[in-house]
């Protein structure tokens, strides 16, 4: 290989890994945020609208709340954006994070097989319906990866009054990871699970699975938005991110996620100015 | 992406999402390639010509790392570049640079090792004559390594389609950004968690097309030089 | 270390060269000196390919020494060997050539001039861009003699050159070694095609299980040999 060669390889490289970086230093934040909201499409709706009022591009990283909660904690995301009530309000408590507001709520639905073997079907009572899959054994699919699905889930069991670290069966399977595996997961096995209804509209892998109980009021789903503490890490883009903040929970915001609906079908309620939410 | 449509016609369509994806999917294992080969094949050659203590160690280890778990690698990756972690004031994580860095690390063993195999068994044919003709160390490996090259360009195959493959380390690293950083192993990840299992299908076959596509073209390249130069 | 203005004479003093229990060379005492070609004659296994390769400067005695102009250690610039089986670099046989000016540290600008002499100089000018590794047995060994000949050498060790080729390829091959000699290079070559060592020969050495036998001019070795072994050999027997 020549001199000529050998350099013009070295340029290559070196412009290959600093182009990417120029890219990512354009006028941009990481949101860390959840699988259902990335999954249902409400970012493919809302964040084209942000981008066009104030050129800002959003990345968003679609985890687990327990994961994008934990990504925003090591300073690797400006924005979080979850739905764990009692975990964000830790997160601000232990200062990673500058303030909670809440944005909108949607709900959980428990999905099971078209011959429901658990006898739920038409229910509104969400804890019966735990305690007779339960009692007959029925499997259920759970999220078992900390998500704030994972966690709503969990405390549901608890309100039903089942320690499920210490009853679960054969029939409680732990998949540890997020809602579209899950609901895969279920729909190869015909089995219960619950899932965001964000996720489940837009989810298309359904095969026998249909709503076996929706409506309770235990299965609002709060989201909440956050700014990481750039006390904490500097490298936080405290205005850019400020400035997404304010726009969901801005009447414009929360228009735009009003008006996200897959089949006529509104996912997302907002309410930030609810503020107890 | 609309998700009404399937793969095919993304790609008949010129679909713009797309090819982003695509191009995004090239320029990061390919960069990888590139950059593991500049790390990997001096260093094979290095281990193939050079006796000290250890080798036999070295050469096991290293054929070893060949098969390293990407999501290992992706895990360690994110730990160094995470804002928290040794690297990160350079603020790469989820980005492409991100994705580029963790798949360098998964091919640069391969290239190694099956480097240091290749240059060996050269080495054996040629170590009289180029010690005849007095060349030193410097002289010898860079005669090895040219006369090797198209042994190597399937090294460098073998490591770009780990490359093109993998999803477990990128999609950690590279967070699966749509626009920014999703290519099309963490699409198809995506869309299968979305339960379009046609559409994660679609993809994957434009994936493997792809990595066909790469392969003829190597090969090709590799015939006509070989057909010149023996 | 400074190259010397020459390196002849090449001086074997009580060289032994062994391999774990085998002795391959057994106290060799021998002056190669410039003039008319050396030749190595004795049956395969007698050490003559080893003799050339410490001669070479590719191996060093296990005892003895070797000196070349009266010095030890010289590297081999002015050294060149063309082996049995010569490895053609996976290039073409002009690039083959260029490869070993560069070896020898000639200047760039000279490459293209040079190349083209010594193709023409083995009669291979008609296929410079031919792939080396495609080139039939006796055009490789005419590549593999310009090459060594890149080198510019004072001594030229051969290695049984013609041992796989067919008489015209043959006929070529010993053709440019008579020429090589013409031009004051010291050819020592190996074979054992009496024949050949006949037809190129200045003087012999013979060698029989690692050691020498007899050294002679070639015509009284030819006409008047005087150990067993070399009679035997010269007689077309078999040599154990």
């Amino acid at each position: 290989m020549n001199m000529l060669t050998r350099r013009l390889l070295i340029a290559v490289t070196a412009s290959f890994v600093f182009a990417g970086h120029a890219v990512a230093q354009d006028k941009s934040i990481v949101v860390a945020s959840t699988t259902s909201t990335q999954d249902s499409g409400l970012f493919g709706h809302i964040l084209p609208m942000f981008k066009a009022k104030t050129g800002i591009d959003v990345k968003v990283v679609a985890q687990g709340t327990g994961q994008a909660l934990d990504t925003a904690r090591r300073g690797d995301a400006d924005v979080v954006f979850v739905h764990a009530k009692p975990a964000e309000e830790k997160f601000v408590t232990e200062g990673f994070g500058v303030k909670r507001y809440p944005v909108m709520y949607n709900d959980f639905v428990l999905v099971g097989p078209k011959s429901d073997p658990a006898g739920i079907k038409g229910s509104k009572d969400i804890v019966a319906a735990l305690g007779a899959i339960k009692a007959k054994g029925a499997d259920f699919i759970s999220r078992g990866d900390k998500s704030g699905t994972h966690q709503a889930e969990l405390n549901l069991w608890k309100v039903a009054g089942v320690d499920i670290a210490k009853d679960k069966g054969p029939w409680y399977k732990e998949i540890g990871q997020g809602m579209g595996a899950a609901l895969n997961t279920a729909s190869a096995s015909n089995a219960y699970v619950l899932a965001d209804r964000g996720t489940w509209l837009s989810f298309k892998n359904r095969g026998d699975l249909v709503i076996a109980l929706e409506g309770d009021k235990r299965l609002f789903n709060q989201y909440g938005v956050m700014l990481v503490n750039p006390e904490k890490h500097p490298s936080v883009k405290k205005d850019l991110g400020q400035q997404l903040i304010d726009w969901l929970v801005s009447s414009e915001g929360q228009k735009a996620i009003a008006d996200y609906k897959i089949n006529g079908e509104q996912l997302f309620y907002p309410n930030a100015s609810d503020s107890g939410a | 992406m609309p998700n009404d449509v399937t793969a095919l016609q993304l790609v008949l369509g010129g679909d713009p999402a797309l090819f982003a994806i695509v191009w995004l999917s090239l320029y990061v294992s390919l960069s990888a390639v590139a950059l593991a080969a500049l790390i990997g094949i001096p260093l094979g050659a290095w281990i193939a010509l050079t006796k000290f203590p250890g080798r036999q160690g070295v050469i096991v280890l290293l054929n070893a790392l060949m098969g390293l778990p990407p999501v290992v690698v992706g895990l360690a990756v994110y730990l160094a570049l995470s804002r928290s972690g040794p690297l990160g004031a350079f603020g790469l994580l989820f980005t492409a640079p991100a994705m580029i860095i963790a798949q360098t690390v998964l091919v640069t063993p391969i290239i190694a090792a099956l480097t240091r195999q290749t240059i060996e068994d050269l080495w054996i044919e040629y170590r009289d004559e180029l010690t005849a003709m007095n060349l030193g160390p410097l002289g010898r490996v860079t005669a090895l390594i040219w006369d090797a090259r198209f042994s190597l360009v399937t090294a460098l195959l073998a490591g770009f389609g780990r490359a093109a493959a993998e999803v477990g380390a990128i999609i950690i690293v590279g967070g699966n950004i749509e626009g920014f950083t999703r290519t099309m192993t963490t699409a198809i990840a995506l869309e299968t968690s979305k339960g379009d299992l046609p559409l994660a299908v679609g993809l994957g076959l434009v994936l493997i097309a792809i990595v066909i596509a790469v392969n003829a073209l190597a090969w090709t390249a590799r015939r006509a030089g070989e057909r010149l130069a023996g | 270390m400074r190259a010397p203005s020459s390196e002849l004479p090449i001086v074997f003093d009580g060289v032994t060269v062994t391999a774990g229990p085998v002795t391959i060379l057994d106290r060799i005492a021998l002056t190669l000196a410039p003039g008319a070609p050396t030749v190595l004659i004795g049956p395969n296994g007698s050490g003559k390919s080893t003799l050339l390769r410490v001669a070479m400067g590719l191996l060093a005695p296990s005892r003895g020494r070797i000196t070349w102009g009266g010095l030890e250690n010289v590297p081999p610039l002015k050294r060149a060997i063309v082996f049995q089986r010569p490895a053609m670099l996976r290039r073409s046989a002009a690039a083959n050539i260029r490869f070993a000016l560069r070896a020898a540290g000639m200047p760039r600008a000279e490459h293209a001039r040079r190349t083209g002499e010594l193709l023409e100089h083995v009669g291979l000018g008609h296929l410079a861009d031919r792939a080396a590794r495609k080139l039939s047995g006796g055009e490789q060994q005419r590549l593999a003699l310009a090459r060594a000949l890149a080198r510019d050498p004072a001594v030229l060790f051969l290695d049984e050159p013609t041992a796989s080729l067919d008489p015209t390829a043959t006929k070529a091959v010993e053709d440019i070694i008579r020429t090589v000699s013409e031009r004051n290079i010291k050819v020592v070559m190996a074979t054992h095609d009496l024949g050949e060592a006949r037809r190129l020969a200045g003087d012999v050495v013979m060698l029989h299980r690692g050691r020498i036998v007899e050294t002679a001019a070639a015509a009284s070795f030819f006409d008047r040999p005087q150990t067993a072994e070399a009679k035997t050999f010269l007689a077309g027997e078999l040599l154990v």
